[in-house]
């Protein structure tokens, strides 16, 4: 028998609630990742020489290392400096620093998107820096953004997994343990599966309806003339 | 004599190897109406933006009012400003773009209230009043509520002089602000600098295609080329009877194309 | 990728990782870690060939195949993009012996990320092609040209250059991913500075290494593909 639906029955409750963590760490993870993007995108522009070649050269090594050893380093090196830290945490941080770098090329591309008028008529109306971006740059770059942005929300959902490596005790890890428990893996391994592929679809569905959206209201602010 | 509002002190602008304004000496005097003409690339734009401090300048100073702009008092010499000192002078000046630069997510009356409140400091109410007294008085009454892309260029360009005279700048720059216009929009905004003209102290300094407009309405004309001022003098004088062959020349172009 | 600014990052990174690690000692792990960079590099290799195969097929069935081979392809694609590539990883591992597919796990490791990256490709490739100028298919039709060999001949080799530097992504992507096949018990080389870690305890030193090791493979490859793309440029312009 290849599939067994009362073993199925019998595991979902657990499944379900790892799933919380799950999405926890997503939730975490991505809000860290906005953030930090955003930062790393603006020192990315600075006109200082040094703080932008640290910016960009951070972000190129970020994303040229696997996540999976970002994770173990944050999890296994920092305590050697003291930083000791959760497993949860450490992979949270790992993942949002991952997908931060990412996201700082996505926010970068919205930045350079604004066109020069609107700093050159900032500069005009004496507008400080940080009003100018607060006010007048942030709202214009960002929105266009937003479903790329969100592109990296479903991949770092899908990434999670990873976290089960240090033994957090998320779908995946939870899967492998009912499956050592039970010996049967094909149940556990194909439910987790499949809710990361009915989450990525209706995400993805949801992207593409946010994508339309903003192309139709922001071509038009303020409704239709 | 009284101190000019704007002094243009030997000021020279180079990209690279190309020498944009070369040695330029400019004094404009209080309420005096400037009108900047001259050939595409001669120079025009980067005077304006100069002023507006959107360009540093290589070599020169430039005064406002008496006041070094693109330089700083230090120890007894001049040296050039930084950004914090900017900041503090650049308030005396406006602008008026060829493209308008409005900001798109605000509505017209947000545009004109976002300096007032961020950088001079107004209430919300002051500068509700301010924007809605300015936007008034461009014809826009109505449209207040308003976003750009709901708005004509022509009404795109009477929000963008609303905006920058809600800072109470003291010298008014204008760069070919009708040059993006379809023909029958240019009327209400040389209508509106117009009534600016006549009912405000304002020093003002436009770049224009309009020769009708600009000999009508200026105190006095700059006939750029070639990064210089070739030839100035009153409106009368430039247009009907020019000293310069390159100026008769360029006026003789600019009239054929109607 | 930018190197200039990456190079400046990888030499600070790696000076301070040295810098607070005694040199004394390194011929204990050195040897290991080497080795797992082998086998790292051989799925990274064995990988991308089977993901190049499997997106042009995998395009090719989506944009011109008949229409069962058409949901063939779209299920693929979708169901490899959906879940991520550890799911699928282990999905291969547990799963498939349970019905009698017994892979070795080199196998498995380079057929779940050959297939996850595959299908990222077949989206690369359909995009190429689509980019390449209605005017040459046009131009194909009208001499009479089948359409597999307009498309051979005419259009993927214009598509081709276009292609090179989003493959050049998917590359390090799959290198980065090759790290996940340490969970299914490969000696690549995160299993050896796993293993290497708990055996001599010089944590900081090998997880700096490791992580400029990895970096210097990406940085391989993009300077490989950059390569590739300045010939491949020339070759398409003396071609016309
Ligand atoms: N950012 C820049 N970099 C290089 N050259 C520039 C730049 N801005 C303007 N120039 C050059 O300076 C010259 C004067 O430009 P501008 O002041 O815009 O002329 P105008 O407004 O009279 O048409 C032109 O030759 C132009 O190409
Ligand atoms: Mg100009």
């Amino acid at each position: 028998m290849f599939w067994d639906w009362n073993y199925v029955w019998e595991i979902t409750p657990t499944l379900l609630r790892a799933s919380v963590v799950t999405i926890q760490a997503t939730l975490l993870g991505f809000l860290l990742a906005a953030v930090l993007g955003l930062v790393l995108a603006i020192l990315r522009m600075s006109k200082t020489g040094w703080i932008s070649v640290t910016a960009a050269g951070f972000v190129e090594f970020i994303r040229s290392t696997p996540v999976l050893i970002q994770i173990f380093f944050i999890f296994f090196v920092f305590p050697e400096f003291g930083i000791v830290l959760p497993a949860m945490a450490a992979g949270v941080i790992a993942l949002g620093l991952h997908y931060g770098s990412y996201c700082s090329e996505v926010y970068r591309a919205g930045l350079e998107n604004v066109p020069k008028g609107q700093w050159e008529a900032s500069t005009a109306l004496n507008l400080s820096p940080y009003i100018t971006f607060r006010d007048i740059i942030i709202p214009q770059a960002i929105p266009p953004v937003v479903p790329a942005l969100g592109n990296y929300l479903v991949a770092l959902f899908k990434e999670t997994p990873l976290l089960s490596a240090i033994a957090v005790l998320e779908l995946m890890q939870t899967a492998k343990i009912l499956g050592s428990q039970s010996f049967r893996y094909v149940e556990p391994i194909t439910l987790v599966g499949g809710f990361f592929l009915v989450m990525s679809l209706v995400a993805a569905a949801f992207i593409r309806q946010l994508e339309a959206y903003l192309n139709r209201t922001l071509r038009n602010p303020g409704g239709a003339r | 004599m009284t101190t000019p509002m704007v002094k243009f002190d030997n000021v020279t602008k180079s990209y690279g190897a190309l020498t944009v304004l070369d040695s330029l000496d400019l004094e404009i005097a209080p309420n005096e109406k400037v009108a900047i003409i001259g050939p595409s690339g001669s120079g025009k734009t980067t005077v304006l933006r100069m002023l507006m401090t959107l360009e540093r300048i290589n070599d020169g100073v430039i005064y406002v009012d008496g006041e070094p702009l693109t330089h700083m008092q230090k120890n007894g010499s001049l040296v050039p400003a930084d950004e914090r000192y900017l900041r503090r002078v650049r308030g005396n000046i406006g602008m008026v773009f060829q493209h308008f630069n409005l900001f798109p997510h605000m509505s017209a009356m947000k545009n004109c209230m976002e300096a007032p409140i961020h950088v001079l400091g107004l209430s919300k109410k002051e500068a509700t009043e301010r924007a809605a007294e300015l936007l008034d008085m461009v014809g826009l009454g109505d449209k207040k509520d308003q976003y750009p892309s709901q708005l004509s260029g022509g009404q795109q360009q009477r929000v963008a002089i609303a905006r920058a005279l809600a800072m109470r700048p003291k010298v008014m720059l204008f760069d070919e602000v009708t040059s993006a216009l379809d023909p029958e929009l240019v009327g209400e905004v040389l209508n509106v600098i117009r009534r600016l003209g006549t009912e405000h102290n304002l020093t003002m300094l436009m770049v224009t295609h309009q020769m009708g407009f600009a000999k009508e309405f200026a105190d006095r004309v700059c006939f750029f080329y070639g990064g210089k001022i070739a030839e100035q003098g009153k409106p009368d004088k430039i247009f009907s009877n020019p000293e310069e062959e390159r100026t008769r020349q360029f006026l003789s172009a600019v009239l054929e194309a109607g | 990728m930018q190197l200039r600014p990456l190079a400046v990052c990888a030499i600070v990174f790696f000076t301070a990782g040295l810098a607070v690690s005694s040199f004394a000692g390194f011929r204990e792990f050195i040897p290991g870690l080497l080795q797992g960079a082998a086998i790292t590099i051989q799925i990274t290799i064995g990988g991308s060939l089977l993901a190049v195969v499997m997106a042009l097929i995998a395009a090719m069935a989506k944009m011109y195949g008949p229409l069962p081979l058409r949901w063939l392809a779209v299920a693929y694609i979708e169901v490899f993009r959906g879940t991520s590539a550890l799911v699928q990883l282990f999905w291969l591992f547990f799963v498939l012996p349970h019905f009698g597919v017994n892979l070795d796990p080199m196998a498995v490791a380079i057929t779940a990320l050959g297939l996850n990256v595959g299908a990222y490709g077949a989206e690369v490739v359909r995009g190429a092609v689509n980019a390449v100028a209605r005017g040459q298919w046009e131009a194909s039709v009208a001499l009479n040209m089948p359409r597999a060999l307009a498309l051979r001949r005419i259009i993927l080799p214009q598509a081709f250059v276009a292609m090179i530097p989003p493959w050049g992504n998917l590359f390090i992507e799959l290198l980065k991913a090759t790290a996940l096949v340490s969970l299914i018990t490969i000696s690549d080389l995160t299993f050896k500075a796993q293993q290497m870690n708990q055996t001599t305890f010089r944590t900081v030193e090998i997880f700096t290494i490791v992580l400029v090791v990895y970096l210097a493979l990406s940085v391989l490859i993009t300077v490989g593909m950059r390569t590739l793309e300045t010939f491949a440029a020339r070759g398409i312009a003396r071609g016309r």
